[in-house]
């Protein structure tokens, strides 16, 4: 279980990653965290002729206000975003996501960019990001482009980036001050993957009825998951025990969770609509908290 | 390229060697160094076993490449105590039963370095948090955990 031979840039500038990029295509994989792609590697499951290891690249780690949001460098370590205090601060969503990664000591090397550009469907940050409204800088020799979350995850494993790109930084907009969040999986183990998970956003009006309410899943198809009826279901009414026991319900009817060796289909379903349920109410209750 | 110099502090000595790109620095300190306290469980990061720190910071040593590392500070196991001089937390260990076989004891003794030199008195949740990314088949845990606490107190 060693990885094959391949070549090794570890470029100081981002703008060498890059032209190394632009030059090797389909023969390139970047390095962040490697706490997913060397695996890969050592098992051979993924071969490459040439290793960009991005490491040396001291300018895409970073946590920079972005309006009244963030903007995080990629290679920000999972570890640093869980706790930096303007994380904690204006968007604890995140920091709780990234809490639920692994153990601390892939959190240590892990990466914000790393793990959202690998997309893994069971993993925590696509679908925090995409309750979030996160939106996704992808840079080339090019330029510049920017994705919503919708427009980032393509599918299982896979994202928009194109052979050349490189995701640099994820830019996530201010959190709203009246809304509530939660984020809550089901593992067997503690920093195990996800057999199912849910970030929440939820806003109230004065009358302490739902007026957004996104739920968004992981570890239930090829990438984030949400069920706009089940959302729906919430817009105009108070989120109570029963009002939830109905988003679980639509939840539960129109999930189609893949069955593996780690859970059933039917076992996925049923947890992801009662998580959607505990969501809800604890989003509703982080409201309250606050008043 | 497929070989590279490298240079680092291992346990505070500088060492400079030439290596193959996809060495990893578990099998870079283990077969280039000869320091074989550092296991190789799974290969894959899950286990544990490798757990080295990397510039203070507790690492899969089996997930990075010693080329990697050039430049930085890297501890391991050996750096704590002597089997005449055992430290602290190695002799809670002892003292505890927190090591049957030992295969797993270099990781967690890294790990638990690094938690008790953030966190002197760690609650339980916090040692459960830092030893939860480590397999140990022989001892069932709590004997680790209360060593860990043990040599914090």
């Amino acid at each position: 279980m060693k990885p094959a031979p391949f070549g090794y840039l570890a470029p100081r500038r981002r703008l060498d990653a890059l032209e190394a990029l632009n030059e090797y295509g389909v023969d390139a994989k970047v390095l962040a965290g490697g706490q997913s792609l060397v695996p890969l590697l050592a098992m051979r499951l993924a071969g490459l002729a040439v290793l960009v290891d991005l490491n040396r690249i001291k300018d895409l780690a970073f946590i920079r206000p972005f309006g009244e949001g963030l903007a995080i460098g990629a290679m920000t370590r999972q570890r640093v975003v869980e706790t930096h205090r303007r994380v904690v601060g204006r968007i604890p969503l995140l920091a709780e996501a990234v809490r639920c990664i692994g153990h601390p000591q892939i959190r240590a090397r892990g990466t914000i960019g790393g793990s959202l550009a690998h997309a893994d469907p069971a993993s925590e940050l696509p679908a925090a990001a995409a309750a979030l409204d996160a939106h996704f800088v992808l840079a080339s020799v090019r330029g510049e482009r920017v994705l919503n979350s919708e427009e980032f995850f393509v599918g299982y494993l896979t994202t928009a980036l194109e052979p050349d790109e490189l995701l640099s930084e994820v830019r996530l907009p201010a959190f709203p001050p009246d809304a509530g969040w939660s984020f809550l999986e089901i593992a067997r183990r503690h920093g195990d993957f996800a057999l199912a998970g849910v970030a929440a956003v939820l806003r109230l009006d004065g009358d302490r009825r739902c007026t957004e309410a996104r739920l968004v899943f992981t570890g239930v198809g090829p990438g984030p998951v949400r069920i706009p009826q089940a959302e729906q279901s919430l817009l105009g009414q108070a989120v109570t025990a029963s009002t939830v026991a109905e988003v679980a319900r639509i939840v539960q009817d129109r999930l189609d969770p893949p069955s593996d060796i780690h859970a059933s289909a039917a076992y996925r379903r049923q947890i992801a609509g009662v998580l959607a349920g505990r969501a809800a109410l604890q989003a509703v209750e982080r409201i309250r908290e606050r008043r | 390229m497929s070989q590279a110099p490298i240079r680092m502090r291992v346990n505070g000595s500088e060492v400079a060697r030439t290596v193959e790109v996809r060495r990893t620095l578990a099998d870079f300190l283990r077969e280039d160094l000869g320091l074989t306290g550092t296991h190789v469980g799974c290969e894959h990061g899950v286990c544990g076993a490798c757990t080295v720190l990397l510039d203070g910071q507790p690492v899969r040593a089996c997930l990075l490449f010693a080329v990697q590392a050039d430049g930085a500070e890297v501890t391991t196991v050996e750096a704590l105590g002597t089997p005449e001089a055992l430290s602290p937390l190695q002799q809670a260990f002892t003292d505890h039963h927190a090591l049957q076989c030992g295969f797993c004891t270099p990781g967690f003794l890294m790990s638990a370095t690094a938690l008790l030199r953030d966190h002197p008195r760690p609650s339980t949740g916090m040692v459960r948090e830092m030893m939860g990314g480590h397999l140990c088949r022989c001892t069932g845990y709590a004997a680790i955990e209360e060593a860990v606490k043990a040599a914090g107190a």
